[in-house]
């Protein structure tokens, strides 16, 4: 796991000045008389991959959707890929739509459909391909997550929770996007399952060239393939920057989330991992 | 980085140049070797293809191409692949450090170890899924009965402990199973009274006997159509809420968590909403009895100037009372009936929301085409016993 991090950190390097993919201004997103961002900014650079941490209920999930247009918001501008999405007329936000792919924390995989239809899905919305490339693109995105091939039969309810997961990565990566959402991707996995899965996703990151905005609970994660941490709370992003700079900040809730037992037991692993 | 994102609104298509000397070929390859090229990704792979294949050898030139995905660098190894299988030498060259890793990790492989799916063979297939259909529904007799019997014996439980019953869990369900479905049942059975009365005053005016619609409403709508209607609508509105409860609970796993706490969910969730709906059903029969004659009564005076006055006393003389019984008595079976198929199926559901929405459906077609077997029985069975 700390071989990828090397690499992306220094083709991260490389990279400077940073392109911006995706910018958040100011957003403000309420549920009735609850705010639950209140103004928040946050910048997402190209070929990064940017973890947003944050407690239960403070709204990390909430920003991915008003990103991803799921959640109306009262206020503020998002700009994804140089382009703000309140003023997209409906052809430019499907054009934009298929540039992203989403990991929706449980799969989100259609129970209907097996898995090689399941990525297939927008291959058959948007384009135009054979049935026959289709099939070996489906079985090339399951090679790349990982997957057995019998896999591609199988209905998602015969699914292991591992596998619905990596089966939803090969769906988001359908259509190569250029920035990938995952919410919670290692949630559910066991730690086994879940470090594979950091893994398989800097492998990607780096052999596709991948921008990652991931939401996460999992301090491994975070040690071991963020380029940069956001951190959220109070509906405002209070720290953003390497796991340095998150253990250097003042901010109470980043002290407790980052100078924990979990954080110190997670850090070790990573210093001797590396 | 920057001309990649502006490439992307304006598409620049895939293509090939060929340059020969002598038995070599060098192919240039330009544009965006993307998936969003669409058809023209494969257009373009089959032009590589055809344009080295008369040739001992080929290199393919990546130098000027301006993006490339998983669908391209496929796309070009395949035809990589298909052209060394051919006889002609291929090499691919000029690529950067991505496209290399892409090529690398988009290698051309086989998948035919996935084996072959099935193909459907007509009249087979159709014999075979008869036969499947066949042993279902044998199955589902003998789970039927196994299910009444575990029915039974909980209900005998209750019996002979009767502070193990719940009567909330019951009374509950009497709420949702009678008292909230009152409205649509009186309607609906109001509406059909009508219907027959004027159908049957419409019919019967061109013999004369036209007072004999009292008759022909009261004797029909007590015996047979009150109840049966009553038991479809139940078994629509109630037998599928049934099978949705206790099918998302037991999805949930709520189902086992009950087992291992040593709650049997025959006992817990399956015999109060049984008993609530055997206690429900003849409770509404008798509303939708008094409904229908209502509707009836409406009609006959309106479009058959068929006083109340005489409506009654017809009434009086062409029913008795085992007229109304039959249909009363039939009520509590339908009821059993309705609220077993319901928790069978709900119990039959697996992970997926999609299976839930099958049994619910299953649920509500079974207990109304079982509802309507047990009225066929029914009617038999009172014939033959002349009641």
């Amino acid at each position: 796991m700390t071989d990828a991090t090397m690499t992306t950190q220094s083709s991260k390097a490389e990279e400077a000045p940073h392109e911006i993919v995706i910018s958040v201004r100011e957003v403000t997103v309420g549920f009735g008389p609850k705010i639950v961002l209140n103004e928040l900014s946050l910048d997402i650079y190209r070929g990064e991959v940017l973890g947003f941490v944050g407690g239960s209920g403070t709204g990390k999930s909430v920003l991915t959707r008003a990103i991803l247009n799921l959640v109306p918001k009262r206020g503020g501008t998002i700009t994804v890929l140089g382009q703000d999405l309140d003023g997209l007329e409906r052809e430019n936000r499907r054009a934009l739509e298929r540039r992203w792919g989403v990991l929706f924390q449980h799969g989100a995989l259609f129970s209907g459909l097996t898995v090689r239809q399941n990525i297939q899905v927008p291959m058959r919305e948007y384009l135009n391909l054979s049935q026959e490339l289709m099939d070996e693109l489906a079985m090339l995105k399951l090679d790349l997550v990982g997957l057995a091939r019998d896999a591609a039969e199988k209905f998602p309810s015969e699914l292991s929770g591992g596998m619905v997961k990596r089966a939803a990565l090969a769906r988001a990566l359908s259509l190569d996007p250029e920035i990938l959402f995952l919410d919670e991707p290692t949630s559910g996995l066991d730690p086994i399952g879940a470090s594979d899965f950091d893994e398989l996703i800097a492998t990607l990151q780096k052999t596709l060239g991948l921008t990652v905005f991931m939401v996460t609970h999992d301090l491994d994660s975070l040690y071991s393939i963020c380029d940069r941490i956001a951190a959220l709370a109070d509906g405002k992003v209070v720290a953003a920057g390497t796991i340095e700079d998150m253990l250097a900040s003042p901010h109470p809730w980043v002290r407790s989330y980052f100078h924990g037992k979990r954080s110190r037991a997670a850090l070790t692993g990573a210093k001797h991992g590396s | 980085m920057t001309a990649e994102l502006a490439g992307a609104s304006m598409q620049v298509e895939p293509e090939v140049s060929s340059d020969r000397s002598g038995d070599a070929v060098k192919l240039r390859l330009a544009g965006r070797w993307t998936i969003s090229a669409n058809a023209a990704l494969e257009v373009a792979a089959a032009e590589i293809e055809e344009q080295a294949a008369r040739f001992g050898s080929a290199i393919i030139d990546l130098a000027s191409v301006e993006a490339i995905d998983t669908a391209g660098a496929w796309i070009i190894d395949r035809a990589r692949m298909r052209l060394e299988k051919a006889g002609v030498k291929v090499e691919v060259r000029w690529a950067d450090a991505r496209q290399q890793t892409l090529l690398k990790e988009a290698q051309w492989r086989s998948f035919e170890e996935r084996g072959p799916r099935a193909k459907p063979e007509g009249l087979i297939d159709l014999l075979a899924d008869l036969g499947k259909s066949i042993s279902t529904a044998t199955r589902d007799f003998v789970a039927g009965v196994a299910f009444l019997g575990e029915v039974m014996a909980s209900f005998a439980r209750v019996v002979s402990r009767p502070a193990s019953l719940r009567p909330t869990s019951i009374t509950f369900h009497i709420e949702q199973f009678a008292f909230r479905a009152v409205p649509i049942i009186l309607l609906i059975n109001f509406l059909v009274g009508c219907i027959v009365a004027q159908q049957g005053l419409f019919q019967l005016s061109r013999f004369g006997a036209a007072t004999f619609v009292v008759d022909l409403i009261g004797v029909l709508v007590l015996r047979e159509l009150a109840v049966l209607l009553t038991c479809i609508m139940i078994a629509g509105r109630s037998g599928s809420a049934i099978t949705a409860e206790i099918g998302s609970m037991k999805m949930r796993e709520e189902i086992d968590a009950m087992r291992v706490m040593g709650l049997d969910p025959v006992d817990v969730l399956i015999l109060p909403r049984i008993i609530a709906l055997i206690i429900s059903l003849p409770l509404l029969t008798f509303l939708a009895d008094l409904a229908a004659i209502f509707g009836g009564l409406l009609v006959s005076w309106g479009y058959g100037g068929i006083s109340p006055e005489i409506f009654m006393a017809r009434l009086q003389s062409a029913v008795l009372i085992n007229t109304f019984l039959v249909g009363i008595i039939k009520a509590p079976f339908m009821a059993l009936v309705i609220g077993m198929i319901a928790a069978m199926e709900g119990l039959k559901t697996q992970g997926s929301a999609e299976s839930l929405g099958r049994q619910v459906t299953s649920s509500v077609v079974k207990a109304i085409f079982m509802v309507i077997v047990l009225d066929g029985l029914f009617a038999m069975f009172f014939a033959a016993i002349d009641y």
